[in-house]
């Protein structure tokens, strides 16, 4: 079936479609529903705080958490509906899943791991999916680790392992790859480079994917859309960039965190400052780890780090100056949210005196600063 | 010393495990991975043996196979003859006298794998029964081998069972530690004290053995 592009598993805009409620012995307990395009190669971040319940939703989709009720169904098949007691095995749904720890075989080597999937005895070396090459081989080179085969999964470092548990996700090419908080337990240069790798070798296989995290940077990094996860529920969900700029409601966006979240362009570095342009306005920004001109980046601006100015500001440190136009002024508390349009949305947060002292008011005219060092740039893998 | 009791006893041993490992992976497969809520029925009737004393299980057997019971009877019309006091009733009674040394060491080592990894292997498209030979299995080694000589060990061992059942009929039924127990009825403490000494040092070997698989002394630790 799949003999034109050998490494396309999914068919292009294949759906999720999502409803299931469980609850477990511990009182613990998930109501979500989703309803998200999936296309080829694209990511689906489920997002929230610890224990929110993103795991089960994922488990569900496995097929390896049972609901109480709901239905799920996945580019037209369905695997799950309660009412009518249809379930289709986590073996019969051809998805990958990748857990927080490798979960390798410790008894099989590197090769036999990858290939555990396409060997004898499995539903999809059934299902007429078997491939001329050795996908196994193919994962294994494109992840590389083609040098590892013989060895043991004691033998192997936990970036390693992570990589081979991924190629072993891979190999049988399913149709859906569920990441379950992959890098959360790998150092930091390592969860890094696996990433990009993750990201590429993705779109490379035009595998569509969801991720469980709860590190908005993974999220925004990694994403092409969100759901965010609250106590169960899924409360909002849609592509990444409008989620973080528009959260529904208060919850969401503490869930969010407080960040403006800005698609922008990185045009070039120099000195340790990089320039990014957000719309048609340039800002800079102190660079921490290089990033290749021309990359698309999220830029993240805390609402606190903003400060505003009447007048024009004479030599000061602060990087970066843009003209501004007040759009909306809400109290919170003793701080004032002062909603701002500067060729794009972006809040700051003023004290009520500081409010009064700069005579505030809708429609104002206001220079917003912010220092270089407290932009943060995410780069879009 | 007796070697043809000591023989016999072997030969009973060495059949029972055989018997057990064949029986007993599927019973332990059904203990750790049923979801049945009535299993610990299933799990406290395997146990029996341990608590029953010998000879209320050897009077048990030997009634459930003689004459006045249908299988006793079905056996008598297609084997030629009954089985109490045979090696065959003897194999049956050993078995259950020695079920939970092999079943309980195997069902613990089933469960002590990572349900993560079975998981792993399911979503994988492996059907559990597949997962179970290819994972289950080759990560419970060590406790099948534990089930394997305990079992051994164990029916090496027994008397009140063998007595109840088999009686004493040399090279048929007539146990090493039957030998034993006659020495001494004759007083012959000569014989008794060379077969009981070969006997304990035998089964402090085996368990021994045993023992030391389970710290790892030999292989390398997997995880």
């Amino acid at each position: 079936m799949d003999q034109a592009a050998p490494l396309t598993a999914a068919p292009a805009g294949a759906a999720l479609q999502f409803h299931a409620e469980q609850r477990f012995a511990s009182g613990f307990g998930v109501a979500a529903t989703l309803d998200v395009a999936m296309p080829a190669g694209s990511m689906l971040v489920l997002f929230g705080p610890s224990g929110a319940g993103k795991t089960t939703i994922l488990r569900q989709i496995a097929g390896l958490e049972r609901p109480d009720a709901g239905t799920i169904r996945f580019g037209g098949e369905v695997w799950c509906d309660v009412a009518r007691q249809q379930w289709v095995a986590p073996q019969s749904r051809r998805v990958g899943v990748v857990f927080q720890e490798p979960t390798l075989f410790p008894h099989l080597t590197v090769r036999d791991n990858i290939r555990y999937g396409i060997g004898v005895g499995s539903e999809w070396s059934r299902t007429g999916v078997r491939p001329q090459s050795d996908p196994g081989a193919e994962t294994a080179r494109l992840l590389g680790i083609g040098d590892l085969e013989k060895r043991y999964p004691r033998e192997l470092s936990g970036g390693e392992a992570q990589r081979v548990a991924l190629a072993r996700a891979l190999a049988p090419r399913p149709r859906l790859l569920l990441l379950d908080e992959p890098f959360a337990a790998l150092d930091a240069p390592t969860r890094l480079r696996l990433r990009r790798e993750v990201r590429a070798l993705l779109q490379a296989t035009g595998t569509p994917a969801i991720l469980v995290t709860h590190d908005r940077h993974e999220a925004l990094a990694l994403g092409d859309a969100v759901a965010v996860v609250i106590a169960g529920r899924v409360r909002q969900a849609g592509p990444i960039a409008d989620v973080f700029s528009r959260p529904a409601d208060s919850e969401v966006a503490a869930s969010l965190g407080v960040e403006a979240v800005l698609p922008a362009r990185l045009v070039q570095a120099s000195g340790g400052v990089a320039e990014v342009v957000v719309g048609d306005v340039i800002l800079h920004v102190a660079e921490r780890d290089p990033i290749a001109p021309g990359s698309n980046v999220y830029v993240c601006i805390r609402a606190e780090d903003v400060t505003l100015e009447t007048r024009s500001p004479g030599q000061a440190s602060t990087r970066n100056h843009l003209a501004a136009r007040v759009v909306a002024i809400n109290a919170e508390g003793p701080i004032d949210r002062i909603t701002l349009d500067c060729g794009f949305p972006l809040d700051a947060l003023i004290t009520r005196r500081s409010r009064d002292d700069l005579q505030l008011a809708h429609g104002a005219h206001v220079t917003a600063a912010i220092k270089a060092t407290s932009i943060h740039l995410v780069p879009r893998t | 010393m007796d070697w043809i009791a000591l023989w016999l006893s072997v030969r009973l041993a060495a059949a029972t495990s055989m018997v057990l490992l064949a029986i007993g992976i599927p019973l332990a497969y059904w203990i750790v991975f049923s979801t049945r809520r009535w299993k610990f029925l299933i799990e406290a009737i395997v146990a029996l043996p341990l608590v029953l004393p010998p000879t209320v299980l050897g009077f048990y057997v030997l009634v459930a196979i003689g004459p006045l019971s249908p299988v006793g009877r079905a056996y008598a019309r297609v084997a030629g003859r009954g089985l109490p006091f045979t090696f065959e009733g003897l194999l049956i009674a050993s078995v259950l006298y020695s079920m939970p040394f092999a079943v309980q060491p195997f069902a613990a080592e089933f469960a002590s794998v990572d349900r993560r990894l079975l998981e792993a292997s399911w979503s994988l498209g492996v059907s559990p029964l597949a997962t179970f030979r290819r994972v289950v299995m080759p990560l419970s080694v060590r406790g099948l081998v534990t089930g394997i000589v305990l079992s051994f060990a164990h029916t090496l061992g027994e008397f009140g069972v063998v007595l109840m059942v088999g009686g004493n009929l040399p090279g048929v039924t007539r146990t090493v530690s039957i030998s034993i127990y006659d020495a001494v009825q004759s007083l012959d403490y000569a014989s008794a004290s060379r077969t009981s000494l070969f006997l304990l040092m035998v089964s402090f070997v085996i368990l021994a053995c045993t023992y030391a698989l389970q710290r790892s002394v030999w292989i390398k630790p997997r995880h």
